[in-house]
């Protein structure tokens, strides 16, 4: 297994009632209303310093993405995150999970080949380069992407940059979108012939077909849980198995909440205002803004079926779920080190996941708590599942260098707890 | 109602087909729909007891052939087709008529090419802009905020008709696949804001040209219509009371005397 700490740096301090007040908590929610900059400085610090803390105590990654215009997560710029974490983790053996940066909102695209050349190189051999397509939110309303275009601006930025990482010689590039009279990237990537390409998605036909041509790991990004993520992923995999690919667990990522406390009872008192939190709060988003076209034509017509069948939006059921409604339908796993063991183990062979990224600072979990989730998660749980997958198959989707695998720090984390208490 | 038929059109190196829906008799007129897709409706069948009409569908939102809109990478590409679509439909110079999208593309076909063009009516066109009036996102716009965007009473019939919930379920889902393909299809000309430069070309338009307004037309204000009317050298404007951006719908006997009336002029 590669288990990565994911953090989304989210807003922490909605008001109670935000779900209520506001329209949405992307596109137009009001800056000067709901943040001040001061606090936000705390916010993005924290983040770094709970990411920071999950390398010192042996994950094998940590993850960041990029996200425009809201209180869910907003790191506009990933890749500056990712410079402070890189320059911060020197020498550590732990891999900079870029979740990343988004094709078609970055011009011209070869931005992302430098930036990301930039950290492999800072890390020297560390990155894996995540190549989001962007949510609608993010790339139609922030950027003004065009959405029927948007798809189609994904495709040629991802050719475009790994051309410009591979190609010995200058090349001039006739894209549809994006024309160079000479590309010749400076730095190159230190891993060769390109550092590995996750594409995250969330269960559109289109994006298997292009993690299967193009031989990436697909990341399958869902907030519901492997229960539920489980429907998609056995159809991820026999569509792998369809198109002859070696079933190798590492191809696939997948992102999971994960909230551990001392015990279950624990658990439920430290987390569940913070899970609720979440769902309600950061999770309320103005369905208009996904506009026409984002969606091609086949993934809307199977989206207006799927809707068709449900009664009830999940947004609405989902006001009145208490913590336990959350772990029993998967959504969170959280309990105490046991509970929380279990059900990974479950997940991991369920899914045939061999890359997890779990999100534990969630919602509104203040910085003390997310460390803790962080320490219990490292010390408690990671040593016994991380052995998964590793004496049958090789990830490919790793940095080389990296693949051997760490070693739990648990100094550090005594040396951590010590120096929190 | 008149017969209506189907005319299928191939063009732009054989890459774009799509379909014309033509009724009537007498002489040509081209009608070119909104965003939403297009309907035969009493509008046009009132039109077509003078004229024969010929409503071609902007290329990807007919049904089965959501894969037309691939090949029109932008407007320009969009007008230079429209030229071909009407060299297939036989038309040299046809009255052209369109509505909301349409009346932008009917304007932009009309300035580049003006001999193409012997009269135009333009309603509640977009293709302008005014920061102090902005046009409203129809495409970033929730179901239930639109009414009120669209009819000048989002309680009277023709908004009722709107809503009225499908017979079935599949037809449900069809209606909502059309309708929302055709907005991501026209959307690729406009999106983010439906101000693409016609600003510089309205004054080539030599067609003698109708400018008919909603008077409540609440996603695109009224003001626009004097923008469209003193850039256009031949214009004049005519507001339509008790009617939104839907005129033809709302108030469908004054609108379409109107532009029977200024036609056959």
């Amino acid at each position: 297994m590669k288990i990565s700490m994911f953090h989304l740096m989210p807003h922490r301090e909605l008001p109670d009632d935000f779900e209520e007040r506001y329209h949405s908590v992307w596109v137009d929610p009001p800056f000067h209303e709901l943040a001040t900059p001061e606090r936000v400085g705390d916010y993005y610090n924290w983040t770094l310093d709970e990411l920071m803390h999950a390398a010192d105590l042996g994950f094998d990654g940590i993850c960041v993405n990029e996200h425009h215009q809201n209180a869910y997560g907003f790191m506009p710029g990933p890749n500056v995150m990712g410079g402070a974490l890189a320059r911060a983790t020197r020498g550590q053996d732990v891999a900079l999970v870029q979740m990343g940066a988004t094709l078609p909102t970055t011009n011209p695209p070869i931005r992302i080949a430098e930036e990301y050349a930039m950290l492999d190189c800072i890390s020297g051999g560390r990155l894996v380069a995540g190549m989001p397509l962007g949510t609608a939110m993010d790339a139609n309303m922030g950027y003004g992407i065009t959405p029927i275009e948007q798809r189609e601006r994904y495709y040629e930025a991802h050719d475009l940059i790994l051309k410009a990482w591979q190609s010995r010689k200058p090349f001039p590039y006739n894209g549809k979108y994006t024309q160079l009279p000479m590309v010749n990237l400076w730095p190159r990537p230190v891993q060769q012939p390109h550092p590995p390409v996750w594409v995250p998605g969330m269960g559109s036909l289109s994006t298997w077909e292009f993690a299967a041509d193009q031989g990436h790991c697909y990341c399958f990004l869902s907030y519901f849980g492997h229960a539920r993520g489980k429907a998609v992923m056995d159809s991820f995999w026999e569509f792998m198995d369809s198109k002859e690919k070696e079933l190798n667990p590492y191809r696939a990522g997948f992102l999971q909440l994960v909230a551990v406390s001392e015990t279950d009872a624990q658990a439920e008192k430290d987390y569940e205002k913070h899970i609720k939190y979440f769902f309600e709060k950061c999770l309320h988003i103005a369905p208009e803004f996904t506009p026409p076209g984002h969606q091609d034509y086949r993934s809307l017509e199977n989206n207006l079926r799927r809707m068709l069948s449900q009664q009830m939006s999940e947004q609405q059921r989902l006001s009145d779920w208490s913590f336990k409604d959350y772990v029993d339908n998967q959504y969170v796993i959280s309990g105490g080190p046991a509970s929380v063991r279990d059900q990974l183990e479950e997940l991991i062979e369920s899914l045939r996941v061999g890359n997890l990224m779990l999100l534990l600072q969630i919602g509104s979990m203040p910085h003390e708590l997310a460390m803790k989730n962080i320490e219990l998660m490292a010390t408690e749980v990671i040593p016994h599942i991380r052995h998964h997958w590793t004496d049958e198959w090789e990830n490919k989707w790793w940095p080389e260098s990296l693949r051997g695998g760490r070693q739990m720090n648990a100094e550090a984390g005594v040396a951590a707890v010590a120096g929190g208490s | 109602m008149a017969a209506v038929s189907e005319r299928e059109t191939t063009v732009w190196q054989g890459k774009v087909q799509s379909r014309a829906l033509v009724a009537g008799d007498g002489p040509p007129l081209v009608f070119f729909h909104g965003a939403m897709g297009l309907t035969w409706d009493p509008f046009l069948d009132a039109l077509a007891e003078s004229f024969t009409v010929y409503a071609p569908e902007h290329p990807g939102t007919t049904p089965g052939l959501p894969d037309a809109i691939k090949p029109i990478d932008n407007l320009w590409d969009l007008v230079l087709s429209y030229y071909e679509v009407f060299d297939e439909l036989g038309l040299e110079s046809p009255a052209v008529v369109g509505h909301s999208f349409g009346g932008m593309v009917a304007a932009e076909v009309a300035a580049t090419n003006p001999s193409r063009v012997s009269r135009l009516a333009l309603i509640d066109p977009v293709g302008l802009w005014r920061d102090d009036a902005p046009v409203k996102n129809w495409m970033a716009t929730a179901p239930d905020k639109l009414g009120p965007l669209l009819f000048a009473d989002p309680t009277g019939p023709a908004a009722q008709a709107m809503a009225t919930p499908p017979p079935d379920p599949e037809t449900g889902i069809q209606i909502a696949l059309r309708t929302t393909w055709s907005l991501a299809c026209t959307g690729k000309f406009v999106w983010p804001i439906p101000d693409k430069g016609l600003k510089k070309r309205l004054h080539r338009i030599t067609a003698p040209t109708l400018i008919l307004w909603g008077e409540q037309d609440g996603l695109i204000p009224p003001v626009y219509a004097s923008e469209f009317e003193n850039a256009i050298p031949d214009a004049r404007v005519e507001l339509i009371a008790g009617a939104g951006h839907l005129p033809q719908m709302e108030q469908f006997e004054q609108t379409a005397n109107a532009v029977r009336g200024f036609l056959s002029g």
